[in-house]
């Protein structure tokens, strides 16, 4: 008999934490899935952040370190630079990376740290129920925006990869979606690429989620796909911000 | 190889830990340590080690939080308002049980205060600083050979026990200049044993042969009865700490005291020079000064109080914070006196005399 799908074997054997529909679950699998491919597991040690994949630390097979909120990129500096024979990713969602984390984020970047960011953005606050996020949509309410976020009040939500991409340093810098069957398998090769480019020592890689958070949104969730479809994707546009290994095929995009 | 040079306290204290086999360090400048900062930057490179000025003390922290967690010797180093913001993840590395190595050269508070030398920061130390249940261990070195001893001392320390260890120093020994003699420096195969001593519990690669480990860096427990199983056991590590690594000084300690002092870091200095001065007018006053100020040497002073002893006397940078610790150790037996001065202002040795004299 041939397998076809199995659980890779760099995730560990528990069940996840997730509520239903969240896309955690497959943004975790696509990252063990290219950890097998690249067979760096036994050489790649993980940071989670604080927010709802704070168990992250649980659920990968590598050695994995717990951050304070929004500090894995500092944190990934160190083990990266205390271990440079190995590969080190953080993953960290839009409250973690683009609020609590920005300066973290912005300067791991800037370094050209070489590590790999996978930075999973569902526009609100899943962990502690719902708040504003940085990347909450203008107009769109949330419990510490019950009236809609006022633009002219708190600003615009923060594009990140777009900001990372203004850095010379970055050497890879994509944003994808988990939206759609389709989407998922362009977002696997996003990770393998960044994964790739870390173990090759390419410097610093980054990995944007478009993702959802049903429980949160209050939408059901094959409709808050479509809802994320119609409303994220019109402000975060898919697509590649940066890709080094391109730059002698014509220069960067 | 013993040869004495001259050099700052800043700089003294780098070069004796990278002598200790620190080859990563993460900071942020700040006066008046920055001659620490500059001293790294220069050096480190030059033994392969790393060296990154951090985009916040923030940060340096947790990329010494990083670097711990793959069992590796790192420091960082810092003034008052530095510190403040390296609490957060001094916590963090407490409760995932990480060696880190961090160095404060005090300056006046609060808030930006100034950047004169200060005792301010007692509290914050050897209290606890940060959040939750823990203990930092704090050297408080007094000379610039001190200073520089103590380096090796708290990477030994951070690694026996898997705790943060800090050397709670101040500007003016950070810019003083004395002689000062170093260890020799380890060798990297030696640093290299350092390092998989931690094997069984850091984050590392997976040695040939082995069945593949899954280590876990993290200070997060959702469940309430294992949590206070793992602070519990937190408090086991700093009974044996109290028990072993107390650690003081004593200066004209003897059974016909009638006072004796205490005093920590710059502040014994100027109280030795009082009492070396009021010994030649024929007056018998004691000195005792925690080399460790957590944990605090209460059984050394409570030793000290002999039945002629009526008073004792601390003198600090700050206005009142080790004293607490002096009464809670006598609890009540003598009455203890306090001067201090802040704002960065050191007494001279002729303030502690009138002090002293005023209950001789």
């Amino acid at each position: 008999m041939q397998v076809i799908a199995q659980r890779p074997k760099s995730l560990m054997k528990i069940p996840f934490t997730y509520c239903p529909g969240c896309l955690h679950g497959i943004a975790h699998r696509l990252i063990a899935e290219a950890m097998d491919e690249l067979d760096i597991c036994d050489k790649t040690m993980g940071v989670a952040p604080v927010g709802c994949s704070v168990f992250a630390y649980k659920f990968f097979d590598c050695d994995m370190a717990e951050a304070a909120h929004g500090r894995a990129p500092a944190v990934a500096t160190g083990m990266r630079r205390a271990r440079p024979d190995m590969c080190v990713f953080t993953y960290q969602g839009d409250g973690d990376l683009a609020a609590i984390g920005t300066a973290e984020i912005v300067h791991s970047a800037n370094r050209g740290e070489n590590i790999t960011v996978f930075f999973v953005n569902n526009a609100i606050y899943g962990m502690t129920g719902g708040q504003m996020a940085p990347t909450t949509l203008p107009s769109m309410k949330t419990s510490t925006s019950p009236y809609g976020r006022d633009v002219n009040d708190i600003g615009y939500p923060i594009k990140a990869s777009e900001l990372l991409a203004t850095l010379e340093a970055p050497y890879y810098i994509e944003r994808v979606s988990l939206l759609s069957p389709q989407e998922i398998i362009k977002a696997k090769k996003s990770v393998l690429n960044a994964l790739k480019y870390n173990k090759e020592n390419r410097g610093f890689t980054f990995v944007e989620f478009i993702s959802t958070c049903p429980t949160n949104w209050g939408i059901e969730p094959v409709k808050s796909r479509e809802w994320a479809r119609e409303n994220m994707l019109k402000f975060f546009e898919i697509g590649c911000f940066r890709d080094r290994s391109k730059d002698h095929e014509g220069g960067e995009k | 190889m013993a040869q004495k040079v001259l050099m700052k306290g800043n700089e003294a204290v780098a070069e004796a830990a990278i002598r200790a086999g620190c080859r990563l360090y993460f900071a942020y400048p700040i006066t008046p340590q920055s001659e620490l900062i500059e001293y790294m930057a220069k050096m480190m490179p030059k033994v392969n080690g790393t060296f990154i000025q951090a985009e916040s003390e923030v940060a340096a922290i947790n990329m010494i939080y990083g670097a711990s967690g793959c069992g590796r010797r790192a420091m960082t180093s810092s003034s008052s308002p530095g510190i403040s913001l390296k609490q957060e993840g001094i916590s963090y590395i407490a409760g995932a049980k990480l060696p880190a190595v961090i160095v404060n050269v005090q300056r006046g508070g609060p808030g930006l205060g100034d950047i004169q030398p200060s005792q301010g920061d007692y509290f914050q130390a050897t209290k606890g600083g940060g959040h939750g249940d823990y203990r930092v261990i704090v050297l408080a070195p007094n000379s610039v050979q001190e200073f520089a001893d103590m380096a090796a001392d708290a990477f030994d320390l951070a690694d026996k026990y898997r705790n943060p260890v800090m050397i709670l120093a101040d500007g003016l020994l950070g810019q003083m200049m004395e002689p000062v003699e170093f260890k020799i420096a380890k060798t990297d195969q030696e640093i290299e044993e350092l390092n998989k001593q931690h094997y069984d519990w850091c984050m590392r690669p997976n040695v040939d042969g082995e069945e593949r480990h899954h280590h876990e860096i993290n200070s997060l427990e959702l469940d309430p009865n294992v949590l206070e199983k793992h602070v519990l056991s937190l408090n086991e590590t700093y009974k044996k700490i109290e028990q072993n690594e107390t650690s003081h000084e004593e200066y004209n300690i003897n059974e016909d005291n009638e006072i004796f002092c205490v005093a920590f870091g710059t502040a014994s200095r100027i109280v030795k020079s009082a009492i070396t001065e009021l010994k030649k007018k024929g007056h018998n006053v004691g000195l005792i000064r925690p080399r460790t100020v957590w944990p605090f040497p209460s059984e050394a002073i409570n030793r000290a109080i002999t039945g002629k002893v009526r008073k004792i006397l601390v003198f600090e940078l700050n206005l009142g914070q080790m004293v607490e610790d002096v009464q809670l150790s006598v609890n009540g037996k003598v009455p203890v006196d306090f001067m201090g001065r802040v704002g960065g202002i050191v007494f001279t040795p002729d303030e502690v005399i009138k002090k002293i004299q005023e209950s001789l």
